[in-house]
């Protein structure tokens, strides 16, 4: 029953990590670039949320609200951050990635690196270094077996987010006529052009869903763990991005599964070897798996033709 | 020798002007300091500049000249460091000399490092691209966390080394005798070390360092490193050991960081396994970035630059960081974007074209 | 400096009145048996049968999509062949790498051109010449005088080597930004620089005009000549391959439809079948 609990826990850490894996998947898939920036990201939904919430507790709400009226509110919150984020994403991506579209991938990394540096920095200025207390969106926790088992709501709301995320994702990509561009785009931009396809409108668009799905998994993180700070973004957004490799990069199912798997590993981890060791042993895993498959779990591996 | 210098390399040039740059840097700072004209707080950054000027010259090994992104290289800085930091520890109720201690010290950090980078390069460098990367990164994570564990002490019975894994453990558990040294405790890292690091250590480090780069670079090695770096199948068929030297230049580039390591750990009284993470590796690889890819005197001039660029923003005070992140995005956008690349090359061109370009147009036969 | 030590020549003076000969009668110098490989399901090249003579010219052709490059990635080991054996100078080289081939003997040209391409000229043919120079890591970072020895004979070497091609006033210019040609016969010169026996050639004249092809011919002509080694070419180009070849194997769905002279060759019924089709769907 205790594995029990640790499982879910690790699947439900797993699901705010694949959420962001999707994010930095479907960038590196469209863009070929890893954005760093990303993590960063998730820290501005965070933010959004919690000042939203806020001011809606605070000078829209009465004393007593009733559920209905609290729980519409924070939804109304959640989507205000996932637009105010869905546009820093556009944004970032015309002022600092899209002048850099034909220069190496390395020159990017870099641009990425400063824009994470310039968004903890001006988060800092903005809201403060003090660590905020966040208020989850949801409280309170399922009891099963008689209190043996106890799963909490925010653990519950993260698993059926991802699922939901997870399955509008592949009709998206999979039905859609903008989807399918994403898909050309990320198969050869080139080619996808000559078709008629606006490469930039459909990159801009990526890097928007991928940045609302930012605000979300910031949404979702900040209540599983309510500390809020300007640098709270960064071990997560590596996590993902390491999430995003393991499950092979580029590929959605694959951030959906390298996110779940890297979850587990580290609550099990955490729970019966090591808490200091935890990082590592996720990191040593990951290397072990790349090493087999050279090209993540489910990516795809291309050989160079001579 | 006037004839010597007239058949000289371009290349060649430029490697004994960068020589010439950093023993003319290191003349002018030691007039300065004799002089007291540096304040308190220059004369503290000199020796870290002197570090990161040797991290970011063994990051352009394997950045620059072998083309592979390492996310990781704070790692075998870090094992420099404690490495280091132990030596010293341990030599300096036998050993009275502080440069024999550092000179010491710093050996044994490259030896650790080069160890580590061999462990680490093997599995790595079968990898390829942004899995190289993520895996250099996984390491590097790895390394922190494996030397936040760390409990190390000394006494007369010789060196006690324990692993905190589980969190129960702590420096007593070590069992020292009542004049043990604790040397390393766990996430507090390592504190009380002698400083014994000195800038003129730090400048013959930095001459070391760029002296086997370049002339590496410029042998029959580095020429194989950089073949891979271009062109890995072609490389392999002109029979070279693609395996072989992608661990060559791997693992040298993790023993000069290692040494870098050593030489920072010796210069703080405390130093902690945190202070080697992942962003002090990708501090660096700005410096390898900005300075240019494969480019030695690059890399001196953007990390002097850099290291020093947050101090000179100190009046805009909370802004720094900021307005170094800002000036970082700029840079990066003025010195890539294709549009601006091609203005410079082109007045670059107009200025330096001879004959050899042009004879290359007239000589070779059609354009395809 | 070492300036004392005399002169080497170490590129051997053409030999004015060589008659180019199949010397069948000495033991070949690459000899390809039962060859074959096949990806997943695909057959790509089967039962290719091979001998070639130490100093023949020898060409590859075939329709596109014949598998030829393919024979080439086989005889260098960029693929590990399924089925057969390759023998270079009697020695097997199963399970060897492609450097190793190389050491072996086995140099190659590519077909989309593979030159170092931010590397000079010069250092170009010099990575060629990897495994014929000898000095270590430690030698280089101390700059002992075995070192300096070493890069002024490969210099003198490569400069050699670039003047077959007349190419050696552009040793300091950057492979990548050479015109096409030149990068062509650029990789020829690093090729040769591995000190080969068995040259292959991957389209050499593709994308040149009529003058460089009959140029390219005289060279191709000239390196077997000065190296006495073997060649054998892949080409499209029919006059350079009847031109120059002794010998010509020729491939159709990986399997060999024909071999002999040029001769030979231009009458076989099954070779022109197979470029032409057979005449009745028209």
């Amino acid at each position: 029953m205790e594995f029990l609990s640790y499982l879910i826990n690790g699947i439900s850490l797993g699901s705010i990590y694949a959420i962001i894996a999707l994010g930095y998947t479907m960038v590196y898939g469209i863009a070929k670039m890893l954005n760093f920036a990303h993590g960063d990201v998730i820290m501005v939904g965070g933010y959004v949320v919690f000042y939203a919430t806020n001011f809606a507790r605070s000078s829209l709400l009465g004393d007593n609200p009733s559920a209905l009226a609290s729980g519409l509110s924070t939804l109304v919150c959640v989507i205000l951050a996932m637009v105010v984020c869905g546009v820093l994403g556009v944004i970032i991506e015309a002022l600092a990635y899209k002048p850099l579209r034909r220069a190496g991938s390395l020159a990017v990394l870099i641009t990425a690196i400063g824009v994470s540096y310039f968004l903890q920095n001006a988060a800092q200025l903005l809201f403060g270094a003090n660590p905020k207390n966040f208020t989850p969106v949801v409280s309170g926790q399922l009891t099963l077996f008689g209190g043996q088992l106890r799963i909490s709501f925010v653990a519950l709301l993260t698993i059926v987010a991802c699922v939901v995320i997870m399955v509008a994702l592949t009709l998206f990509t999979g039905r859609s006529k903008m989807g399918k561009a994403m898909r050309a785009c990320s198969e050869d931009q080139g080619a996808a052009q000559l078709m008629g396809i606006n490469v930039n409108s459909t990159i801009s668009m990526t890097f928007a869903i991928g940045s609302a799905l930012a605000a979300i998994a910031g949404v979702l993180m900040c209540s599983y763990s309510p500390v809020l700070q300007p640098t709270t973004g960064s071990m997560p957004g590596i996590k993902a991005f390491t999430a995003a490799v393991f499950g092979g990069i580029g590929s959605i199912p694959g951030a959906f599964l390298g996110g779940i798997l890297l979850g587990i590993i580290e609550a099990i981890a955490q729970a019966y070897i090591s808490t200091q060791l935890s990082n590592a042993i996720l990191f040593a895993v990951l290397i072990v798996v790349l090493l087999v498959k050279p090209s993540g779990l489910l990516g795809k591996y291309v050989p160079e033709k001579v | 020798m006037k004839q010597y210098f007239k058949t000289m390399k371009t290349a060649t040039k430029v490697d004994y002007a960068t020589y010439a740059g950093v023993v003319l840097a290191f003349v002018i700072v030691m007039l300065c300091q004799s002089m007291g004209l540096l304040s308190r707080s220059i004369t503290g950054m000199l020796v870290p500049i002197c570090c990161y000027i040797c991290m970011s010259l063994s990051l352009n090994l394997t950045v620059g000249v072998l083309g592979e992104l390492s996310l990781g290289h704070a790692g075998f800085m870090s094992v420099g460091a404690f490495t280091g930091i132990i030596t010293s520890m341990c030599l300096s109720a036998s050993v009275s000399s502080e440069l024999v201690r550092i000179v010491l010290s710093l050996v044994v950090g490259t030896i650790f490092a080069a160890v580590v980078g061999l462990v680490v390069g093997i599995p790595v460098l079968r990898l390829r691209g942004d899995y190289l990367a993520i895996v250099t990164l996984a390491f590097g994570e790895i390394i922190k966390d494996i030397i936040n564990c760390l409990l190390v002490g000394w006494d007369e019975r010789g060196l006690h080394i324990a692993l905190n894994f589980d969190g129960t453990k702590s420096i007593d558990s070590l069992g020292l005798s009542e004049n043990g040294i604790e040397i390393i405790k766990g996430a507090q890292g390592a504190s009380g070390n002698d400083r014994i690091a000195t800038f003129v250590v730090g400048f013959v480090l930095v001459m070391i360092t760029l002296i086997v780069v370049l002339n590496l670079v410029r042998s029959r090695t580095g020429r194989a490193v950089m073949a891979i770096r271009d062109n890995r199948i072609a490389a392999e068929s002109v029979g070279i050991n693609v395996t072989k030297y992608k661990l060559i230049a791997f693992v040298t580039s993790a023993a000069l960081a290692g040494a870098a390591g050593a030489l920072f750990g010796l210069n703080y009284s405390s130093v902690s396994a945190a202070q080697f993470d992942f962003n002090t590796s990708i501090l660096v690889l700005v410096y390898v970035v900005l300075g240019g890819l494969g480019n030695m005197w690059g890399s001196i001039i953007a990390t002097v630059v850099l290291y020093v660029l947050p101090e000179a923003l100190r009046q805009f005070s909370d802004y720094r960081m900021l307005v170094y992140a800002i000036v970082l995005i700029l840079v990066m956008l003025a010195t890539h974007n294709p549009i601006l690349r091609s203005f410079f090359t082109r007045l670059f061109r107009r200025e330096k074209e001879d004959g050899s370009a042009v004879r290359a147009v007239k000589g070779g036969g059609s354009h395809e | 400096m070492s300036n004392k030590r005399p002169e080497t020549k170490l590129v051997p003076v053409p030999s004015v009145n060589k008659i180019p000969e199949r010397d069948v009668d000495k033991s070949p110098i690459l000899e390809a048996q039962h060859l074959g490989i096949d990806f997943g399901g695909l057959t790509a090249v089967n039962e290719f049968n091979m001998a070639i003579g130490r100093t023949e010219i020898a060409g590859l052709i075939g329709p596109n999509g014949a598998g030829k490059t393919t024979v080439f990635n086989l005889l260098t080991k960029v693929y590990q062949p399924t089925r057969g054996t390759i023998l270079l100078d009697g020695l097997d080289t199963a399970g060897k790498t492609t450097a190793q081939v190389n050491r072996m003997g086995i140099a190659r040209t590519f077909q989309n051109i593979r030159l170092f391409d931010n590397l000079s000229v010069e250092d170009n043919v010099k990575i060629g010449m990897h495994n014929t120079i000898h000095s270590g890591m430690l030698s280089s970072v101390l700059r002992l005088p075995s070192y300096w020895r070493e890069e002024k004979i490969a210099h003198q070497r490569a400069l050699e080597l670039l003047s077959l091609f007349d190419m050696q006033d552009l040793a300091n210019a950057k492979a990548g930004s050479l015109p096409y040609g030149a990068q062509r016969r650029l990789e020829i010169v690093r090729a040769l620089g591995t000190n080969p026996s068995l040259l292959l050639l991957d389209e050499p004249a593709a994308g040149m005009n009529p003058s460089e092809t009959a140029e390219l011919m005289e060279n191709i002509v000239k390196i077997r000549d000065t190296f006495q080694i073997a060649i054998l070419l892949i080409e499209h180009d029919m006059s350079l391959v009847m031109g120059i070849c002794e010998g010509i194997c020729v491939l159709n769905f990986g399997q060999i439809i024909a071999k002999g002279t040029p001769t030979e060759i231009q009458n076989n019924p099954e070779v022109i079948k197979a470029y032409l089709g057979n005449g009745k769907e028209v």
